[in-house]
């Protein structure tokens, strides 16, 4: 069977009464409407996370508002704030603990790439350093909207996802990896300083 | 609230063999302040805090200032007989300061309501001599800031009741807000990079490949082949 339902003919079946689907349709719309996002922030980008889930902006219009305190039960890890150095293992830590199919979005310049402080001693580059990010939202504060719109990206990712195949999603795969190796303290910066596995950062050719 | 070399006068008479010396801000904002011995430090802010006048009960701010090696040029103008006549002839003197680590409080007085009054210690030097004494007995408000400064530049407070990293984690080694510190190199990924982080980030720079139209290239992603 193909992929995809033809649309032509599918609205025809559904004037009769015929609603024509696949599993991976039904799979991936049950899984996209229900995102229960990990509750937690960091620091000022925590605060637009809450303006989000809240009544003006209502993130509950997208599946997402049931916010739980424990990583077992979520679905998505919102990176809101500022990654320090010393925050960074117990993140590591919280996504490893998710159970899979498992979502993160980089809510924010700290967390996609440390932001302001990027020069400074104590703050992650980046998250995407040590755990597999799905979308990035450039601000700093992003507006709720930004978040909303990050929310569906992220529905849209899932969405395309292949239950089998080559291309299948990664949490059905069973060589991708779950979980991430924890950084340990060192004495000068964290150790390793990022994993090499997840983190591709685009060498930039320069004569 | 009195002159600081009133207080100056008041505290030398209060604690016998106290040192004071007076710090001059050249600032607009003429803060001065006054520089303790780090042996009387604690009966000196006791005093402060309990003379009827003057009552700093509040120290509101404790911080930490890194002074590196210098050396200080002065020139002055010395007469001399050249050619038997004399002149006015300009001499440089150059003296040398060892670096050391400085503590800072910035006193206030709740219940008079004045201040501030900044008192500084110093260290014998900035590597293994970085003892001064902990206010913390006198301020309680002082306890988080010296763990602070303990973890940032690095001076030993004694007699702090728990002198543990506050900030950085237990097994950091360094003092990041030290004026020789280097933080660890990880400038991989700079998209726009500028100033110091350009000059970082060139030592990750991978050198463009030289083309010379013989190669494949590949029209996936644009990589160079043979």
């Amino acid at each position: 069977m193909s992929e995809r339902v033809d649309e032509v003919l599918r609205s025809k079946l559904q004037q009769q009464g015929v609603w024509v689907t696949s599993m991976q349709e039904l799979y991936n719309w049950g899984r996209k409407n229900s995102i229960w996002p990990l509750q937690f922030g960091l620091a000022c980008c925590a605060i637009e996370m809450i303006a989000t889930a809240a009544s003006r902006y209502d993130i509950a219009r997208f599946g997402g508002e049931v916010f739980r305190p424990s990583p077992r039960q979520a679905d998505l890890m919102i990176v809101a704030g500022t990654v320090t150095k010393k925050m960074a293992p117990q993140i590591v830590r919280l996504y490893n603990q998710m159970a899979d199919p498992k979502y993160v979005i980089a809510m924010g310049a700290c967390a996609i790439s440390g932001g302001p402080f990027k020069q400074g001693y104590n703050v992650l580059k980046g998250i995407d350093r040590y755990i597999p990010v799905d979308v990035y939202i450039p601000g700093c504060p992003p507006r709720p909207v930004a978040l909303l719109h990050a929310f569906m990206e992220l529905q849209r990712k899932i969405d395309e996802q292949k239950l089998s195949g080559a291309n299948k999603a990664a949490h059905l795969d069973s060589e991708q990896p779950s979980e991430f190796p924890v950084p340990a303290f060192g004495k000068h910066d964290l150790e390793p300083p990022a994993n090499p596995n997840v983190f591709h950062p685009p060498a930039i050719e320069r004569a | 609230m009195e002159e600081l070399v009133q207080i100056k006068a008041r505290i030398e008479a209060a604690v016998p063999g106290s040192k004071i010396e007076m710090v001059q801000n050249a600032g607009p904002s003429k803060q001065h302040s006054l520089r303790v011995d780090n042996e009387h430090a604690y009966d000196v802010a006791k005093w402060l805090r309990d003379d009827p006048e003057l009552r700093m009960d509040f120290c509101s701010n404790v911080t930490g200032v890194d002074w590196l090696d210098r050396t200080v040029k002065k020139t002055v103008k010395v007469k001399k007989v050249v050619d038997e006549v004399e002149k006015e002839v300009p001499e440089t003197t150059e003296e040398k300061i060892p670096g050391y680590l400085e503590a800072v409080y910035h006193l206030y007085s709740m219940t008079i309501k004045h201040g501030p009054v900044i008192i500084r210690m110093r260290t014998a030097d900035r590597d293994k001599n970085v003892c001064v004494p902990s206010l913390t007995p006198v301020w309680r408000s002082a306890e988080f800031q010296e763990r602070e400064i303990f973890d940032l530049y690095g001076i030993r407070f004694e007699g702090h009741p728990d002198l543990r990293r506050i900030l950085m984690w237990d097994e950091f080694e360094d003092h990041a807000m030290r004026k020789d510190y280097r933080e660890p190199d990880d400038y991989e990924y700079e998209p726009t990079p500028h100033d110091e982080v350009l000059e970082k980030a060139k030592a990750h720079y991978v050198s463009r490949p030289v083309l010379d139209g013989a190669e494949k290239i590949s029209a996936e992603d644009g990589s160079v082949n043979g």
